[in-house]
Formats: structure tokens, sequence, C-alpha cells
């Protein structure tokens, strides 16, 4: 696609060109390099056997926390927790592709993301369970962690409203004449939101050196795809706002890793944003009080258990001699009992200090939220002789 | 020292600041090319290039998300929302995102983003053009309110904004923001945040003393109030309240002491205005040296009119006529 030289602050209308046909095949076919069944039909990308087994570490370390936090939550252990299970080649992926300096805008299921970027695992799970070495206190739900020195912004749950962040995160950057790229998620359901067409125009307007990453797991709790858009793709959408978009099986992490990597070195260079569906599939509920069984075929779910990124990967990792299948199995117990251990030892941490519920709500304090602690502590007091 | 009207002290402020520090930039609707529908950022695209005079896309939500984006990097950004009346569309992103970056994270993150908004009605300007929506703000833990009345004031009250590690939503009066003259230091001026002016003061009390606080358009109607009241013989101090949130509490309730009476005068609608947080942290504080109930003179709950404005705006005879109930006079 050949963008226009619009530079900030300029507005002079000059034209874009219309787009290809390539664009439209880009961004309606689907890209895609291991098949259902694990073999390459494409060329792979140049990645070493240290980072081929880092990045199935990094999407089996996602799923195996998610069946742990799953089952804890049902245990009443962790409260609110949405899990990515089928979605972990998208996350690992992006992760993958960035710099260390780069930043990870979240939206709701990539917390594995901060992970794979070097936030050290206690914190993470302090998060999960909002515990006291939690350094935000505990004051979010499990799933929405982060840190400045992972450069994975805590997220929140107000659907879409991280695209604006992502694409300011990127244009402050191109201002400060720092190289510096930022990728942001979104899920299909964010695609109906105001702040999905601001992200995406604002950066394309700007020359934002962003990417956006689109989890396409079908559903929005109970809304299926074709109640969220009557498009034809979630790509496609990219296309009217000038920005380059990519179609991609979501479960196939080289065919991510390709096209998300292609997308920052072209951020990179001055070249703009870039929008990628990822055509994935959210395995299990929404969230704790879903029921899929209410409005999804089970069909459909079972022909996409048979899509299952990991899977995939791991079938290819063995018949590439990169990891065998014996050593996946390995890698499975190793981390498995890495989370075991450390669900242990935090879980026996207690909660957040009772004085934290008031620090962080400005840099200055007030005196109202000064005056309402002092009387909280008070009563606690109180509580507490008696 | 130069005399300057509101728009100029926003201008003279922006300019002073954009040259102190190379972090602040300022976007929005129309703010650079054209300077502002108001004229407030003339002159600093010129100045400081296209890249930190910046105008946008028509998208509020934007505007804000993407400054909250910038802030997040380490820049200061001043969002321009072109009339309080349009914020609505960032609403999400001023509560949700911007007023709890930093408590969400424990301080990882922070987002010292100042939104600058003119606010108020008086200017033949119907529904869309003269809201003043500075309740819904005051009530989300996170943010700053500010809301100045004269030139002075909003260039220091701004100054202080953009230079604090808060978010604030600096609401201008844009009635008066040709009106208001006076008299502004020149170069680096800083008013603190939280601090209120008490503009005439009260001699002691008596029967006839009252303490009236406003901010924003209304402390001048509110002045026209005290000159007639005066004349009347009613010993009267008004208070300018200036910052919303965190407000002077200290400065209120040694005025309410000294005098006895208050009458809160806001532009908002009467019902879960901020008169009414107002009257109930003072009778928590004074009630004992209450003489009478705290009275409020506010616009009406029914939206903001068109031809009949001034009827819906408070004025000189309904502050002077709570004057009157308040002291039974």
């Amino acid at each position: 696609m050949a963008t226009s030289k619009v530079r900030s602050g300029q507005s002079q209308a000059e034209s874009v060109e219309a787009f290809s046909d390539l664009d439209e095949a880009c961004a309606t076919g689907l890209r895609q390099i291991l098949d259902e069944n694990g073999l390459a039909l494409a060329a792979v990308p140049t990645l070493s056997a240290e980072e081929l087994v880092r990045m199935y570490e990094g999407m089996l370390r996602g799923r195996l926390l998610d069946e742990h936090m799953l089952t804890m939550q049902g245990q009443g252990r962790v409260g609110l927790y949405l899990d990515a299970r089928g979605q972990e080649a998208g996350v690992i992926a992006a992760a993958h592709a960035l710099a260390p300096d780069d930043y990870f805008v979240p939206a709701l299921r990539e917390a594995s993301a901060a992970l794979y970027r070097g936030l050290p695992f206690r914190t993470f799970l302090a998060q999960m369970l909002g515990n006291a070495n939690d350094p935000a206190h505990g004051r979010q739900a499990p799933g929405q962690v982060g840190s400045r020195a992972s450069r994975h912004v805590i997220g929140s749950a107000s659907v879409a409203s991280q695209m604006p962040h992502a694409t300011g995160l990127a244009w402050a950057a191109r201002m400060r004449g720092e190289h510096t790229v930022v990728v942001g998620f979104v899920g299909d359901g964010g695609t109906s939101e105001d702040d999905f067409q601001s992200g995406l125009n604002f950066a394309a307007v700007f020359k934002a050196p962003v990417v956006f990453v689109c989890q396409n797991n079908q559903w929005a709790i109970s809304t299926p795809l074709s109640h969220q858009t009557a498009a034809r793709s979630i790509a496609i959408k990219g296309l009217a706002f000038g920005v380059p978009s990519f179609r991609v099986d979501g479960n196939d992490v080289l065919a991510l890793y390709a096209v998300i990597k292609d997308a920052v070195d072209r951020a990179r260079s001055g070249r703009g944003p870039s929008f990628i569906e990822a055509v994935t599939y959210r395995l299990g509920a929404h969230g704790p009080s879903d029921d899929p069984s209410r409005y999804r075929d089970p069909a459909e779910a079972a022909a996409w258990q048979r899509k299952d990124p990991l899977i995939r990967f791991g079938i290819w990792l063995h018949a590439e001699k990169i990891l065998t299948a014996d050593a996946q199995a390995a890698t499975r117990q190793r981390i498995d009992d890495e989370i075991r251990a450390a669900i242990a030892s935090e879980e026996a941490v207690g909660p957040p200090p009772t004085s934290s519920l008031f620090d962080d709500v400005l840099a200055e304090p007030s005196w109202l939220i000064g005056e309402q602690q002092a009387e909280y502590l008070r009563v606690r007091k109180r509580q507490s002789s008696q | 020292m130069p005399e300057m009207n509101i728009i100029q002290a926003v201008n003279d402020c922006l300019r002073v600041e954009m040259r102190r520090d190379s972090r602040v930039v300022v976007l929005g609707e129309d703010v650079g090319r054209f300077g502002g529908v108001f004229r407030a950022t003339v002159g600093l695209q010129e100045e400081f290039g296209p890249d930190r005079c910046i105008d946008t896309p028509l998208a509020e939500n934007g505007i804000v998300g993407c400054a909250i984006g910038m802030a997040l990097y380490g820049l200061r950004p001043v969002a321009e929302i072109q009339f309080a009346d349009y914020v609505y569309p960032a609403y999400d992103q001023i509560v949700n995102e911007l007023a709890k970056m930093r408590y969400r994270s424990g301080g990882e993150y922070q987002a010292p983003v100042v939104i600058r908004m003119p606010a108020g009605g008086g200017i033949k300007g119907g529904h869309y053009h003269s809201q003043s929506p500075e309740t819904i703000f005051i009530h989300t833990p996170g943010l700053k309110v500010v809301y100045p009345s004269n030139p002075a004031d909003t260039k220091g009250l701004l100054a202080a904004a953009i230079r604090g590690d808060d978010p604030v939503i600096f609401m201008e009066p844009k009635r008066h923001y040709r009106t208001a003259r006076g008299e502004v230091p020149a170069g680096e001026y800083v008013v603190p945040i939280g601090k209120a002016a008490v503009l005439h003061e009260a001699a002691g009390r008596s029967a006839r003393s009252v303490t009236i606080l406003a901010w924003g358009a209304m402390v001048h109607t509110a002045l026209d109030a005290v000159e007639k009241g005066t004349g009347q013989g009613y010993d009267i101090e008004l208070i300018d309240l200036r910052t919303l949130l965190p407000f002077d509490i200290e400065t209120i309730v040694a005025s309410v002491k000294k005098t006895g009476r208050v009458i809160v005068v806001h532009e908002a609608p009467r019902t879960c205005g901020f008169g009414a947080e107002l009257a109930a942290s003072i009778q928590e504080r004074a009630l004992l040296h209450l003489e009478a109930p705290i009275l409020r003179v506010t616009g009406f709950d029914t939206p903001f009119p068109y031809a009949l404005e001034m009827e819906y705006l408070p004025n000189r005879e309904r502050i002077l006529d709570a004057i009157e109930r308040v002291t039974n006079g």
C-alpha cells in the first residue's frame, strides 16, 4: 500500500493510493506457514533452535498457568481470571518480535507476554494472587500484570481503551526521535469500539510506529463475529484507515511471528503502523460466569481443539528434531513443577498492607484521601482492640 | 506587569511552559494552524512546530487516549477539548484510564495529562456549547480539577497543572475569556493547586454576614452581587475556589466560622452538583457555627437552554435573593 507523506500538524490533503488487489488479498486471505497437521507449507522465518524452544516454552508456560489458575478459581483461591487457552501463539509471537525497550500494550489475555519479556515469575504470581508481593498492591483482578522494566503496560478491562494508548506511546517515541516500537492487542469484540477506530486512525495519520494485533477468537462472550461486524474480515477494516493489514492463522506461531516481525521492522524504520488479524479461537469460557454450551456448537469447539497452536508447533518442532516429543513432555513437567512450587510459596504470602488502599491515587496526596484514611484507621484500631 | 485576558493568559502560559520543557506538547482539534476556535493556541505551531502543537482528527476519545499514551512514554501532553460539552466521548478514557493509571500500576506508570476545556454558558451556544460538567470529574478518584476565574490564576494554575505529576481537568470560563482582564506576571508563573482565594473579606459575624463560594464565570456574577449587596448593608465574604479537587476546606471553614452563613453558586444543575458536596463538608466541620441552612444558587435540573440561557444561569438577583433568605433579611 502506498501511504501518503502526511506529517503531523499538516493538513494538506495528500492523496492515498487506492489499495491494490494484493492489499485486499493480504487482508482477507489467511497467511499460514504451519498447516493444521504441523507441516511447513512455506518458508520458515529465520529463528535459531534456541529461540524456537523459548517460544514453545513461553506458549506452554501460558497454557499451564491458565490451567492452574482456572483450577484455583474454581476452588475460590483466585478471583476473576480470564484465560488465553488456544490463543497463545499470537501473544508469544508478538512478545518475541519486540526488542527489550519496545512496549507491549495488552488487551485482556496477554499476561504471559509480560512473563516472556522479563517480568519475574514471582511478581507475576503475586499479582495473580493479589498478595503483599504485588508491586501494585493487589489492586487489579488477576491477569492484569505488568511493569515498567518489562515494558508491559498494566492494562484495564475497558475494552479497546488501550488502542489509543499504544498509538500515543508509539507517537511519542517517534516525536522524541527514538526507535521504540509498540505492539497493541485488541479482541474481535474490541473492533466495534470507538477506541479501535481512534487508535488506528491516529496511528495512520501520524505514522506512529505501532503494530496492532487483533486476536479474533470468534466470540465476544456469547456474541459471534457475524454479530460484531458485517465486514469481510477484521483485517480489511485496517485498509480503510490506510494501514497495511494482514489476516493470519492465529494458531500458527511461525506465520504470526513472520508477519508481526515484518510489521515491527516497518514501524521501526519509520514506515508507520500495521494491523494484523490473528484468526484463532477461545477454547474455554470468556470468564467464570460464562457457559459457552448455552450458545456454542460443541462440534465447533472440538474442531478448533484439533487446531491447537501448541500441538501444531510441537509436531513441527519434533519433526525438525528441534525439540522431540519426549523433550516436550519433560519441558511440560519442569514448567509445571516450577509453577506448583511458586504457587505454594506465593500463596503463603499474606494480603497487601491495608494502608496501601490509600496510596498511589495521586502523586501529591490530597487531604480528602488523608482524612478518609485516618477515619478508616481509627475504626480499624478500635475493631482490633475489641 | 502586562495586562491580559484569559485567552492571552492561556496562550502565554503554554508558550512559557513549552519553551521551558520540551516534553510539553499541545494537541486537539484545530489547535495548530488555526490556533484553536477561541485562539488560545495561536502561534504555538509556528514556534514549536507541528509535532508539538498538533492538529488531531475529530475524536475526543482519541485525543485523550493518545495523550495518555504519550504521557506513559514521558511526555507532558496538554489536550484541548474544544468545548466541555464534547468531553463525553472521552469520559471512559478519563475515568477508567487516565485517573486510574497510577493506582492500578502501583506507581509503575503515570499519566500526567492536562485536559483543557472551555466550559459554562452565556455565549449563546446552546446546550452543546454551554455545559459545566465539573462534578463528574470531581467524583473521579485520581484526578485534580481546576476552574479559575481570572487571567493571572489561569496562567499560574495551568503552569502548576503542567508541571505536576497528576492528571488535571482544567476548565476555563469561556464567557469571560475576553472580558476578564487583569495584570499577569510575565515569564514563569505558578499558582499552587488546592488553594482558594478570598476576593472580598467580611468584617466579621453579624446578622448580615454571609460567605459566598463560587468558581469560574460565577465568580464574576458573585462579584456583582457583592457590590450590590454591600451597598444594601450586607457583610459578604467571597471565596473563589479556583481548585475544585482537592478543594481548600481550610479557607472555606475559616470563612464559615467567621460569617455563620454560606451560599454556594454554580452554573451546573443543582442535584448532586458540587454545591451538595460543599454543603455536606461544611456541616461536618462547622454545623454549630452556622446561623442558617446552607443555600445553593445554581443552574436548574434542566438541559442547558439556548434562548433562555440568561434565565437558566445564576444571576445577581438570584444571589441577592439567597442572601436575603439566609439572613432572614
